[in-house]
């Protein structure tokens, strides 16, 4: 039994308070995936080794052989899914972070309303959830790209432009789909059909694993609207020397600045009205 | 009381929330005092809730003017925030956090320094009595323990008004003397409190001064004490003639004391000597099944007021 020592309103640096709210619930969040370090860490240092033994040396001794490593310009297969795989990684990463937790946060344990009756505002809550997202992503792309150079798989040079790239993407997505599941009542199966209707074709037709060149016209716009193909591309001008000419790789930034801003602003919207009504 | 003690920490003026074509809360009026402990009671669906949200600083009104420590909560809620302590209906403590790192948490959201912060939580744990359960997950501790960790939780940055909503609903009558208790030493501390709640007893328990609310408006306002000498009478003569002589017997009943209700399993007889009038009762040869005096409460405030009883 104790009574509390109490001085009404004195403790809090209101200033201060005010100013990092984003920086605190992007700690939180942060302490919460520390309760799935391993799982975090053995996905994020497991899924790469699978992937570039499997697809990589597995797919892409059979295509360099059956090639005679002509078909993509000499590059050995290997060092063509790369930037695929470490983009993909980036994108699954940082979209990790926004789906689930944001559904905990206003539908099953309604966290953000507690974090809201703070000096934290619904918009410093958006942004902190999207900075835990984005440093888990920064996280995925480093462990990512270290197998990656381990594997012989990009030149040590392009290894931060790449790491940007993916990124990038990550984030730009990530902020489309926080938009949809900040504004989700109850899950009811979304992150199911977005999975598999949405994250599986991304997957499989964005010139992930062959030229998107090879596919007929009418299913490249897959590619064309995704930013995995879009971050792909920029990764293989970086690694493999793709050289598309300026102002595409200009198109592929931009791309992701409107998905991003978009994204954020519907976010922002969908958060000031669900935590103040 | 001093000159600081009566300076006024939140006034509402016409206070109004609309949803859609629904008013939850119709232009309401009520100031609250630094130091004061306030209630607003009334049935679910009053309202109390809806104005819990508005005076939380987070829910934006409709209409009206509702100043909170100087300050407008549509302009500068975050800031407002920073010097009040929330105590939800629901808890919301986070499940995947230790109970220590609860308060932690919720206290780095004030931006209060970790050094700081980590004094604070062993003092707030002991003032929650909790100091066993540090270590604990939420889910391994009773409801009357979460409750109390979400009080303790809503002192961590040394709020100026602590708002509880609906503080004991749902727990156990040993588990509610336990907050009450605490909730007092904090009233005694100088803490200004404003709490909702649909018992009478936790009113009267707990409250300087409260309104009663319904249908979005207040119906009445005042000390508990008041509020009974208004519009009850000093003692109440529960009287049960079974379910289907209550009414045509309450007219006889009604000559013995100032007023009289009837209840579907009970009439109540508003009295200033509930013992006399049984007696008289008696005397007429009216022979109740069984019968009670009693003090008269908030319930009999809230019945008078609008014919309906708290609890259904």
């Amino acid at each position: 039994m104790s009574d509390l020592r109490f001085t009404p309103g004195q403790v809090v640096d209101v200033a201060k308070a005010v100013r990092g709210g984003s920086w605190r619930v992007a700690e939180y969040r942060m302490r919460n995936m520390l309760h799935w370090w391993a799982a975090i860490i053995s996905f994020g240092l497991g899924n790469p080794v699978l992937y570039l033994v499997s697809v990589g040396i597995g797919i892409g001794g059979l295509v360099n052989k059956a090639s005679g490593g002509h078909l993509l310009g000499g590059v050995p297969y290997l060092e063509f899914v790369a930037p695929a795989l470490l983009a993909s990684a980036a994108i699954q990463g940082v979209m990790d972070e926004v789906t689930f937790p944001v559904m905990e946060g206003f539908t099953w344990e309604k966290y953000f309303f507690a974090i809201n009756a703070t000096s934290v505002s619904a918009k410093q809550i958006a942004n902190g959830v999207m900075l835990a997202a984005i440093i888990r992503g920064v996280w995925t792309v480093i462990m990512y790209g270290g197998i990656l150079l381990a594997f012989g798989a990009i030149p040590f040079t392009s290894l931060l432009p790449l790491m940007f790239s993916s990124l990038i993407a990550g984030v730009a997505w990530s902020a489309v789909i926080m938009a949809v599941s900040a504004n989700l009542k109850n899950d009811d199966g979304v992150f199911a059909i977005i999975g598999r209707f949405v994250i599986a074709p991304m997957f499989l037709f964005s010139g992930t694993f062959y030229p998107l060149d090879l596919m007929p016209l009418y299913v490249r716009w897959i590619g064309w609207i995704s930013p995995l193909w879009h971050s792909t591309q920029l990764g293989r001008d970086y690694t493999i020397g793709l050289a598309e000419p300026m102002w595409l790789q200009a198109v592929h930034y931009v791309y992701f600045a409107l998905m991003g801003v978009i994204g954020m602003l519907i976010v922002y919207r969908a958060f000031v009205r669900r935590l103040g009504e | 009381m001093s000159e600081t003690a009566k300076e006024i920490v939140l006034s509402a003026k016409g206070l109004t929330k609309i949803y859609g074509d629904f008013t939850a809360v119709a232009g309401i009026d009520f100031e609250v005092r630094r130091g004061e402990s306030f209630g607003i009671l009334g049935p679910n669906g009053a309202g109390k809730s809806t104005t819990m949200k508005m005076i939380s600083a987070v829910s934006k009104r409709t209409g009206g003017e509702l100043n909170i420590l100087g300050k407008d909560p549509n302009q500068k809620g975050p800031e407002i925030r920073a010097h009040l302590g929330v105590v939800p209906q629901k808890d919301l403590l986070d499940r995947e956090l230790k109970t220590w790192e609860n308060l932690f948490v919720y206290g780095r959201y004030f931006g209060l320094p970790r050094k700081w912060l980590h004094k604070k939580v062993d003092e707030l744990l002991a003032f929650a009595q909790l100091e066993d359960k540090r270590n604990s997950k939420v889910d391994e501790m009773s409801g009357g323990m979460q409750r109390r960790l979400a009080i303790a939780r809503g002192l961590v940055n040394e709020p100026e008004i602590l708002l509880l909503d609906e503080p004991t609903t749902g727990l156990d009558p040993q588990a509610r003397h336990v907050l009450w208790d605490r909730l007092f030493r904090l009233r005694e501390n100088g803490v200004t409190i404003i709490l909702t709640t649909h018992y009478m007893d936790e009113a009267e328990q707990l409250c300087d001064r409260l309104v009663v609310m319904d249908a979005g408006k207040i119906m009445a306002e005042g000390s508990p004490a008041d509020l009974i000498k208004t519009y009850a009478s000093k003692e109440v003569l529960e009287l049960r003639f079974g379910t289907d002589r209550n009414e045509e017997t309450a007219p006889q009943v009604a000559k013995f004391g100032d007023r009289v209700e009837v209840l579907p399993d009970r009439v109540l007889l508003y009295t200033e000597n509930g013992e006399a009038a049984l007696e008289s009762v008696m005397d007429a040869g009216l022979k109740p099944v069984t019968s009670l005096v009693r003090r008269a409460s908030l319930e009999d405030v809230f019945l008078r007021l609008t014919g309906r009883s708290l609890v259904d």
